[in-house]
């Protein structure tokens, strides 16, 4: 009985670091450097500089580091809007990336709140599930 | 006393002079131009660029802003339009005074951002966004009245993206004028992945293509001009070939098969496809977007995913071929058929093409950054491309284009046939020169 408790304490602990670890913010930036690579690298470029007068950069940029929400919905809705973005003018469209979901989107705005000199704090799934809800 | 002071002066200044072996052409021309010996003497390391034996090359100015197209006037006087206003200015006319090539005044005028700049007949043309203006020039080609000049075309679609208008004219009267596409492929969601094409791309009404309005009537619009050709993306370099009198255009081909359709394509094929494009216009030609693009390694034009398409499907039917194509993604920005004298005979009538360089390459590494060569004979490519003047970027491996120091952007020929060649990042103006 004694070894059955031992036993399944092991296992709880277990279950609990393990879940730890995977909503930790260092699991979430490895995974969202995969989404990263797969979905926006091309535009944005591999140091996050994007593109003059194109594609923005993620590096620096208050877009990045500053309102969760408002970037949340960067990736549901897209962006193309003729608004210029910390000054300048960025011409091309980004397309609505909704089809991503709310841990891959967790994911890859941790990734680049905290990478290319970003130093902001990690987004988590149900903070992208809250902005989705209120998002059509 | 004096005069012996005058004479040691004298030679001391022609021994500076001809310390440099540049200097001593003997050509007494100096930036007056017209004989094919040049007196400028091209900055050390020829301001970075690599070139091919005999040229050389002077940053004229630095620092001018974003110039994007090049003209020089008839006595070796540059005018830039400035891609986004530098000082409240969007033209600049940079003179040297003393002849050593560096500029030493310049003069800004016009309130609009844009891109083209044309010296024709005696007008200055220059476009913003959205129109086209001209000014009257005096003997000496230079603007007479900067403040009021002539609005001969307004209202011009401009849209997100490509939204600037290149223009040329030919020796019949007439401007043409292109009007970018507002979209990557005419998607129903633009840069969506796996997102169709729309049947029929409504843009091509009023852009993805190539206007023709008249040089010298006031307030034209869509109805006024013709659509001389269409089914072009975006083109920024063009020129008129005077061998072959005929339009002759650049396309920036489209971004993302892989992006888009990585169920078709790879990203190694993304990067090099499809073609950047050189065509020969005639009116009415159709150049195939978004239905269709130029794969240069299957030298076909194969139906765009968007369409159908899958990498594979060519097409054989309306749509004109190119006279040349590039590697993909190189964004060519400015066109020039060279007439000149400067050069050796291999560059006469032949095309410079300035690439601006990818960003739609990654992840491969970025390409282009360099003024690319084509020969050409009686008005038709005659051999194979190579690079002319290299290293804008200033180093090899550009991994991102912010990480290029310069791109090129616009070409011009002067009086004397040197070319220059604008970069729209740092604000270089180069002068690229041969010495006999």
């Amino acid at each position: 009985m004694k070894k059955t408790i031992v036993t399944l304490s092991f296992i709880l602990v277990c279950t609990v670091i393990l879940f730890a670890q995977a909503n930790s913010p260092a699991a979430s930036k490895v995974r969202g450097k995969k989404v990263y690579e797969t979905y926006c690298l091309a535009c944005h470029q591999v140091d996050g500089m994007g593109v003059p007068n194109m594609n923005p950069p993620l590096s620096k940029t208050s877009w990045v580091t500053g309102d969760k929400t408002k970037l949340i919905q960067v990736i549901l809705k897209g962006f193309a809007q003729s608004v210029p973005i910390d000054g300048e003018d960025y011409s091309n469209n980004m397309a609505p990336h909704n089809f991503l979901k709310d841990q891959e989107i967790a994911d890859v705005l941790t990734y680049i709140r905290s990478s290319f000199g970003n130093k902001s704090s990690a987004i988590t799934a149900a903070e992208v599930k809250a902005v989705r809800a209120k998002t059509k | 006393m004096k005069k012996n002071m005058i004479r040691l002066g004298s030679l001391l200044t022609a021994i500076v002079f001809c310390s440099s072996s540049w200097a001593c052409t003997g050509d007494s021309t100096r930036h007056e131009g017209g004989d094919a010996a040049t007196a400028v003497t091209p900055d050390a390391n020829n301001a970075g660029l690599k070139l091919p034996a005999g040229f050389g090359a002077l940053k004229i100015i630095d620092n001018i802003g974003r110039p994007r197209h090049i003209v020089v006037n008839s006595k070796g006087e540059v005018y830039i339009k400035e891609f986004r206003l530098k000082d409240g200015k969007g033209i600049y006319l940079l003179r040297d005074t003393n002849g050593d090539g560096k500029v030493d005044t310049k003069v800004g005028f016009g309130n609009y951002n844009g891109t083209g700049i044309v010296i024709k007949n005696g007008y200055l043309y220059a476009s913003s966004d959205e129109e086209v203006f001209r000014y009257k020039l005096d003997a000496n080609e230079n603007v007479i009245d900067t403040a009021h000049p002539e609005k001969i075309i307004t209202g011009l679609k401009k849209g997100r993206q490509h939204e600037t208008k290149s223009i040329v004219l030919d020796d019949a009267g007439n401007i043409y004028v292109n009007i970018g596409a507002y979209s990557n492929s005419c998607q129903e969601v633009d840069r969506g992945k796996g997102s169709k094409g729309i049947m029929p791309c409504p843009i091509l009404d009023s852009a993805g293509g190539i206007w023709r309005f008249k040089a010298d009537k006031l307030n034209q619009t869509y109805g006024d001009g013709t659509r001389y050709a269409t089914g072009l993306r975006n083109v920024v370099g063009l020129d008129w070939n005077t061998q072959a009198n005929q339009l002759f255009v650049m396309q920036h081909g489209r971004d993302g098969l892989f992006q888009m359709f990585p169920e078709y394509y790879n990203e190694k094929q993304s990067a090099e496809l499809p073609a950047e494009c050189l065509y020969a216009l005639k009116e009415g030609d159709n150049a195939g977007w978004p239905y269709i693009y130029y794969d240069q390694q299957q030298k076909k034009k194969m139906l765009a995913p968007e369409y159908g398409g899958d990498g594979k499907k060519s097409v054989d039917d309306k749509y004109i071929d190119p006279v040349y194509a590039f590697p993909g993604h190189l964004a060519p920005n400015g066109l020039l058929f060279y007439t000149g004298n400067m050069f050796p005979e291999k560059y006469r009538n032949g095309a410079f093409i300035a690439f601006h360089g990818s960003w739609n390459r990654a992840p491969e590494p970025q390409k282009g950054f360099f003024v690319a060569f084509v020969p050409f004979k009686n008005g038709k490519p005659s051999g194979e491309w190579e690079i002319f003047a290299d290293n804008f970027a200033g180093k090899e491996d550009i991994a991102s284009p912010g990480q290029a120091e310069h791109r090129p952007c616009g070409l011009a020929q002067g009086p004397d046939g040197s070319l220059y060649v604008t970069d729209d990042t740092k604000g270089a103006v180069y002068r690229i020169v041969y010495k006999k």
